[in-house]
């Protein structure tokens, strides 16, 4: 390490891997965890989140968890939360449309709305 | 064993303290010996008056054998407005010792010391490295008894 | 690839440790192990989260949710519920008033407080150079290498207002300057954390929680006076500091943040860890020096000051760990930040270590000028169960005791010391009304007494002299004229002690009496402690009415002063009381109740036995 922009290199890296403390999050991805949603494979749809998400590089995407949503009919049920922009909640999700969802929505900011229940709050 | 822990620092005076250190921690009996005393000042060519003037000077060595465990509990006010007075009690009871005084088996030492800097959960104490707070009299008891059963 | 989605903070503060937090990390990889989630989750140890009486602590992120009095057993359900099934653990999260704090930053204990040099504490890994980059970690000191010169440094330190954070208060550019304008081979700067005032935990918490943060400080401070060499003085009380400050100065040699050249400028800068081995007055920078050169801990007059003529004859600098904590911060976000927080004379933040009898003991970092109210009953959450706060002392056994009318007093070096009080490096123990304050006031002398070095006279034999009048005092032999006499003494020893401790020494016994007079006239003149903390100045006595003939406190009596029968009922015949208080523990029926003054018959013996004394001495 010589230079400032040595150590900015390693502050950027860095960061990535701090992301989920907060930070520099463009899109919260919140997948249903209840019983339900579990019973359905949300644990399925997290993970394909995760590989994703990861796969592509996506630094500015975050993925959590959150308690039943009372949508047990539409389980697994996911919300994506994006600052500024009104709540669009994915149901009945497998790994599969999780694909196309990163690609669509995350990645050319298209909401794919054959799999959408809700909107807004 | 004395020259072997000399050895492994260079002969300056500013190294003593820590060879004191090593000296006593590898020693069984956690103490410094005039043995020892009189090998350090060999090798540092420091008078043994010197060596032992350093050593009465701070009170975390003993120039007496210890037992295999030093307790050493807090006896500062932040402690003591905690209850740290009850806790003392109970551990000469059960170890049957004074402060300062080891065990007849050999295994522990009870000694106060100044503020071990963990106020926020006292009481407290240490057991060679390890801290152990919020203590009551059952805890007290049970740690004793835990690490006398490790043994 | 990463499929890890949470990050688990579990507080590794040695706070929490003795509280069983390694258990508890240990269980949590266990149980993550048998769910087959171990890829999902990073267990993070970090330095001190600040809330210990919560221990063990831990934050987990995303979410930020705060957990405290975390069991080993509690372990199961939080990585099922919560990290299998998103499903944040309640009973386990702060509760209030029926209020449940679910995110960190809700807690009622953080709400005021603002982090400087706590800033990473409890966030980062203390044992990664990357998370402490990723935090803006080095960039002041890049920044400072490659475009300040030192005397710029100097300028911004001075304009930042920064004060020693260990106690004195001096401003910290001063000493950089006379160092800077020293012109001589070697120079040396030294960190001071030989943190030995009872009820102070700050520095050893900051060098556990944020090393690098510290390190970084001191280079800052290296370049801009010209030193190339530093040197840690760390307690032996503190191994995991000293663990940790190692750790961090390996790192920083191998990532080149250390070592020749350091950011391809001319500065190079090597640093050392020196440990003491149990003597207080090495706190005192003269003395410190001392212990580094392998001698006793003896302090030596000033001056020569240690920035003329410090460690090894070389002109030195010493500051304490807080005070490095907030320098790259000072770069980072500039001066004019630093200034605008705190009050004009005392600009910044100060951390304080709550103890005693208030709830929230723990690390707290407020701006300057806060108030006693608002640092014990807002942040500190209020006094323990029904309890009236009494006093609080501040500065440790330097500092002085400061009551009910001073709440509203903002904190700050001025004026706690305008109150007979003083900052210190900044233990806040707070008393309610059941402490005694002469009792307390003897207990800071005892330990003053006990730590004098002992080589200039008004410290080893003053304090010694105070202590046998506070002695005289509080086992009821207490005489008119002691309070002047201990008036007189202090303020001698105040004025001609050689270092800071004697200096400092006498300040909680003239502090109380200040404050707290008629508790030490009740003491001589009614031989009575009205808490019943001064054992010969209280008894015990059985209650008649409440009393059913047990016989279990007099079975219990060491010294057999009970004595009764079932019909009877008992009593205590109080000569020969030692007031051990074995039988008030044992009544079964609570009849035995403690009072407040010494018993007519052991006053009355008493009389007997001096005039026996005074009849043999004048023979």
């Amino acid at each position: 390490m010589k230079t400032l922009a040595d150590l900015k290199k390693i502050r950027e890296k860095a960061q990535e891997d701090m992301k989920l403390r907060g930070g520099n999050v463009r899109i919260k991805i919140s997948v249903g965890m209840g019983t339900s949603g579990i019973a359905m494979g949300a644990r399925e749809v997290m993970k394909t989140f995760l590989e994703e998400i990861a796969a592509r590089n996506l630094s500015d995407v975050l993925v959590t968890q959150t308690g039943e949503k009372g949508l047990s009919s539409m389980e697994p049920v996911v919300d994506l939360i994006e600052e500024g922009k009104p709540k669009v909640t994915y149901g009945n999700m497998n790994p599969d449309k999780v694909k196309k969802v990163v690609v669509e929505h995350i990645v050319n900011g298209r909401i794919v709305s054959d799999y959408v229940v809700a909107t807004g709050d | 064993m004395y020259k072997e822990i000399c050895a492994k620092y260079a002969p300056n005076k500013d190294n003593l303290i820590y060879i004191l250190h090593e000296i006593q921690d590898t020693h069984p009996q956690h103490y410094i010996s005039t043995e020892a005393v009189n090998e350090i000042s060999k090798y540092l060519k420091l008078p043994e008056n010197h060596i032992y003037g350093v050593l009465t000077f701070y009170s975390m060595y003993s120039t007496t054998p210890r037992g295999k465990h030093i307790i050493r509990l807090c006896e500062s006010p932040p402690c003591y407005i905690k209850g740290s007075i009850n806790i003392l009690r109970k551990l000469k009871t059960i170890l049957g010792v004074s402060v300062g005084e080891t065990t007849k088996d050999g295994k522990f030492t009870l000694e106060l010391c100044a503020c071990l800097g963990v106020c926020g959960n006292a009481p407290v104490m240490m057991i060679n490295d390890d801290v152990y707070g919020d203590l009551s009299e059952e805890k007290v008891e049970d740690i004793i008894d835990k690490i006398r059963g490790r043994n | 690839m990463s499929l890890k989605h949470i990050d688990l903070l579990i507080c590794c503060g040695s706070g929490c440790i003795s509280a069983g937090a390694l258990k508890i990390k240990e269980r949590f990889h266990e149980v993550l192990k048998e769910h087959k989630a171990t890829n999902e989750v990073n267990i993070i140890e970090t330095g001190c989260m600040g809330p210990c009486d919560y221990g063990p602590v831990m934050v987990i992120y995303p979410e930020g949710i705060f957990y405290k009095h975390v069991t080993p057993e509690d372990v199961e359900e939080i990585v099922s519920e919560h990290f299998i099934k998103g499903r944040p653990v309640t009973r386990l999260m702060l509760q209030e008033e029926e209020k449940t704090f679910a995110a960190q930053k809700d807690v009622p204990f953080y709400q005021k407080q603002i982090k400087v040099a706590l800033e990473n504490c409890g966030y980062i890994n203390p044992e990664s150079l990357d998370e402490y980059i990723a935090t803006g970690g080095y960039e002041a000191l890049g920044t400072v290498l490659t475009e300040m010169k030192p005397q710029a440094v100097i300028d911004e330190m001075k304009a930042s207002g920064l004060r020693g954070r260990g106690g004195g208060g001096f401003p910290t550019y001063i000493k950089w300057q006379m160092v800077h304008d020293n012109k001589a081979d070697q120079k040396y700067i030294i960190c001071n954390a030989d943190e030995g005032d009872p009820g102070a935990f700050m520095d050893r918490s900051i060098l556990e929680g944020d090393p690098h943060r510290i390190l970084e400080g001191m280079m800052i401070g290296a370049y801009a006076m010209g030193a190339s060499m530093g040197f840690f003085y760390i307690r032996a009380e503190y191994p995991l500091a000293i663990k940790r400050i190692k750790m961090a100065i390996a790192q920083a040699k191998e990532m080149g943040l250390m070592g020749d050249n350091i950011f391809d400028s001319d500065f190079s800068f090597d640093a050392e860890v020196r440990t003491g081995a149990g003597a207080f007055v090495c706190g005192e920078e003269t003395a410190l020096i001392h212990s580094i050169e392998g001698e006793r801990g003896n302090p030596t007059p000033k001056p020569p000051y240690p920035a003329i003529q410090g460690l090894w004859g070389k002109p030195t600098v010493v500051n304490n760990v807080e005070t490095f904590g907030n320098i790259p911060t000072i770069f980072r976000k500039g001066a004019k930040w630093f200034a605008s927080m705190g009050t004009e004379k005392s600009p910044g933040t100060k951390v304080f270590a709550l103890t005693g009898d208030v709830k929230n003991t723990g690390l707290v970092e407020v701006p300057m000028g806060t108030t006693l109210r608002e640092l014990i009953f807002d942040v500190g959450g209020g006094m323990i169960g029904d309890h009236k706060f009494k006093a609080v002392q501040l500065g440790g056994p330097s500092g002085g005791c400061l009551t009910v009318e001073h709440l509203d007093t903002g904190v700050d070096y001025e004026s706690l010391k305008e109150r007979g009080s003083m900052m210190g490096s900044g233990g806040v123990i707070v008393m309610n009304e059941e402490k005694c304050m002469v009792n307390v006031a003897k207990f800071f002398m005892d330990f003053c007494v006990e730590e004098s070095c002992g080589k200039c006279s008004p410290c080893r034999i003053g304090l010694k002299q105070m202590l046998e009048i506070l002695e005289r005092i509080t086992s009821g032999f207490g005489r008119e004229g002691d309070i002047e006499e201990l008036q007189r003494l202090g303020e001698s020893i105040s004025k001609l002690s050689l270092c800071g401790l004697g200096q400092t020494a006498p300040n909680p016994v003239l502090s109380t009496i200040r404050y707290f007079r008629d508790e030490y006239e009740a003491h001589i003149r009614d031989r009575s402690c009205a808490t019943k903390v001064c054992k010969d100045l209280m008894h015990f006595q059985i209650d008649k009415d409440r009393c059913i003939g047990c016989s279990l406190c007099a079975r219990n009596c060491p010294v057999k002063c009970i004595t009764g029968s079932r019909d009877e009922k008992y009593i205590i015949h109080q000569v020969d009381c030692i007031k051990c208080g074995n039988c008030y523990d044992v009544c079964p029926v609570k009849a035995i109740d403690k009072e407040p003054g010494m018993h007519p018959d052991t006053v009355a013996h008493r009389a007997e036995l001096s005039k026996a004394v005074n009849r043999y001495e004048d023979l």
